[in-house]
């Protein structure tokens, strides 16, 4: 502990030759002595401030974190007529049945934990590169109009709502019937040898090995372009003089790549991909929803909808559907936490 | 002097030419189809003819569904939702992130976290879902029997764009509140005559954000939206989907345009809106994704 003196408190007044106590220390023994009178004060003073912040937290309060209090749902035994904080308390038995049971659903529930994880794990793979490759593309093109034309196009997809977007993949792989041929795009994928005749007539949608892959191609199709731009931004921060550098010393196309290009977008890739990681589960589960069907459950059921599924349809499983969506959320939430801290230790921008 | 292009340089030059139109006209494909298919005859749509142009021209399609009260009621159900929705949101952002953007604010750290906790972890569906009810019914109690307003209120409230705001107000410099101050205005005053007009650009995109969200809103309007005369756009296209593409139910289909064409004239409507003001609000949506990073 800090040795304390008199002089700390007192100050020494030459004029009368006395000690006479420290104003500013008056004022801090005052603060500390007050301090929730103090406190009072400027909330008073700034009262308005704080009746801005009223409806915000409000809001957030009753949406976002009333939904929390019902997930004691997943402790406790279903009831139609109690509410949930009068049901009776069934420790973590829903947890232990979709974990460790080995039934029908346990089986279903590890298949859903699994199908998001491949999902966005191949959406990772699969989708990261395509918006930094196109950024490069952008870069070669010289003329603004040009340019300008390309990525207007290929952010268009990007502004299509995921219903209309599903409803045009379905139209396009649609099955064929006696009064009609199949979708347009199976038709030209049979043209092209990719798939046989049968398999597209029967419905890209209802094979479920197809789901995967019309899941992200439809995915590259519409964020690609619109993901490019902060990559493209990167790369036209890098001053001509740098190329015209390399140039000089020779180097050719994938020479400035590695030297020139992939150093100054560095950052920006580290930082997009950790975010992708930090989201691995976060799967837009309405895509899933108006994509899958009973068909197609083995490759294309994920979390969210195996409790929509559930969850929604009969009051007597809400408990059991909202435990397998905590699980995945809790793991969810610890990858986004580690992926941020990574990103802050990394790079100083942390990005919540 | 003018340096000539290294072989390898032309080469990558050629391939970004070519896989770029590749791209573009895969993106824009889709949509000539779907215009195409939604004005072609019944057996040019049904049996492939259609590829790229339409063939035997015809608007049923479209007049059927212009005919449609049920569309109408949709689409001007979807603009309700949208304009009231992001009004909503907006306003109560902008006064949450105004608040949050001053230091003096008391528990300005708690405060935060409260936002950020919510993209770090959400319920899950039949929380919420069992949230909504209850919401729906303290509506009804309150006289308010219209689904919509449940939709409007207690839906699409977004932590991210409220920490957009609060970056963008705490850019503006506190000298200039400070003059207001001494001015004379109140806090409203600094907040509508000062931070609001400075920070435009980040209130266009935000409010940008909030409306594509409400306009495409499908999952929630659906399971809590439950009379359909209420029906959004999206709910009313899915739902037309469904009943389209069921051979079944389309067995007995004789009509000049194919079953088809119903579909894609629908998918076109949603997007004309969308094309037509693309052009003025693209800018905004590429700034939105730059300042998405937050430095701390």
């Amino acid at each position: 502990m800090k040795k304390m003196f008199a002089g700390d408190f007192l100050l020494y007044d030459k004029s009368s030759n006395s000690y006479r106590p420290d104003p500013e220390q008056l004022v801090r023994d005052d603060v500390e002595k007050h301090y929730w009178r103090n406190v009072v004060r400027t909330v008073v003073k700034d009262w308005r401030l704080y009746v801005m912040l009223v409806p915000m937290i409000l809001v957030f309060l009753f949406w976002r974190y009333f939904p929390m209090y019902e997930l004691l749902r997943c402790f406790k035994v279903a009831d139609e007529v109690k509410p949930v904080a009068d049901q009776f308390f069934s420790g973590f038995s829903y947890f232990k049945r979709l974990l460790f049971s080995g039934d029908g659903l346990s089986t279903e529930f590890w298949r859903a934990l699994r199908n998001t994880f491949l999902l966005s794990f191949y959406g990772l793979v699969f989708g990261f590169p395509v918006p930094v490759i196109l950024a490069l593309f952008f870069n070669e093109i010289k003329s603004d109009i040009l340019r300008s034309a390309y990525q207007v196009l290929t952010y268009l997809p990007k502004f299509i709502s995921t219903v209309v977007m599903t409803s045009l993949v379905t139209m396009l792989v649609k099955q064929g019937s006696l009064t009609s041929n199949m979708g347009i795009l199976s038709q030209g994928l049979c043209a092209l040898g990719l798939i046989s005749e049968e398999v597209a007539n029967a419905g890209l949608l209802n094979n479920p090995s197809f789901f995967r892959g019309i899941y992200q191609i439809s995915g590259i199709w519409e964020t690609a372009g619109y993901d490019s731009i902060v990559f493209f931004a990167a790369i036209i921060a890098i001053s001509p003089t740098s190329y015209e550098a390399a140039q000089i010393d020779g180097a050719g196309k994938m020479a400035q790549m590695k030297y020139v290009v992939l150093p100054s977008i560095l950052s920006t890739l580290v930082i997009m991909l950790i975010t992708r990681i930090g989201s691995l589960l976060q799967i837009g589960y309405e895509k899933v929803l108006l994509l899958y069907n009973p068909n197609t459950y083995v490759t294309a059921d994920v979390v969210s909808t195996f409790a929509q599924r559930y969850g929604l349809g009969s009051s007597s499983a809400q408990g059991l559907a909202s435990a397998a969506e905590m699980m995945s959320n809790v793991i969810s939430m610890l990858l986004v936490i580690g992926a941020n801290t990574i990103s802050r230790k990394a790079s100083d921008v942390s990005l919540y | 002097m003018k340096r000539k292009l290294e072989i390898s340089e032309l080469i990558f030059k050629i391939i970004s030419y070519t896989l770029l139109t590749m791209f573009s006209v895969c993106c824009l494909y889709p949509f000539i189809y779907a215009i195409s298919a939604a004005i072609s005859g019944q057996h040019a749509v049904d049996y492939s003819e259609v590829i790229l142009f339409p063939k035997d021209i015809q608007f049923e399609a479209f007049s059927q569904m212009f005919n449609d009260n049920m569309f109408w009621n949709a689409y001007s159900n979807t603009l309700f939702l949208t304009f009231y929705g992001t009004v909503w949101a907006l306003g109560v952002s902008i006064l949450g992130a105004y608040a949050l953007s001053k230091k003096r604010l008391l528990f300005r750290r708690f405060f935060n976290f409260f936002l950020v906790f919510t993209m770090w972890f959400s319920a899950g569906i039949v929380p919420q879902y069992l949230n909504y009810l209850d919401t729906k019914e303290v509506f009804n109690v309150m006289g308010i029997t219209d689904d919509k307003w449940l939709v409007v209120i207690a839906m699409g409230m977004a932590a991210m764009n409220i920490i957009l705001l609060r970056n963008a107000f705490e850019g503006v410099p506190s000298d200039i509140e400070e003059a207001a101050i001494v001015d004379g205005a109140t806090e409203f005053q600094v907040l509508s005559k000062v931070y609001i007009p400075m920070s435009k650009s980040t209130i266009a995109t935000v409010a940008l954000f909030f409306a594509i969200s409400r306009w495409n809103g499908y999952f929630w309007a659906r399971q809590m939206i439950s009379n359909s005369n209420e029906h959004p756009l999206q709910v009313f296209i899915r739902l037309k989907l469904e009943e389209y593409t069921d051979p079944e139910a389309m067995a007995g289909w004789n009509e000049v345009y194919s079953s088809d064409s119903v579909i894609y004239a629908l998918i076109v409507c949603s997007i004309v809106p969308i094309l037509i003001i693309y052009p003025f609000i693209q800018k905004y949506f590429a700034k939105g994704v730059n300042v998405g990073g937050v430095k701390e």
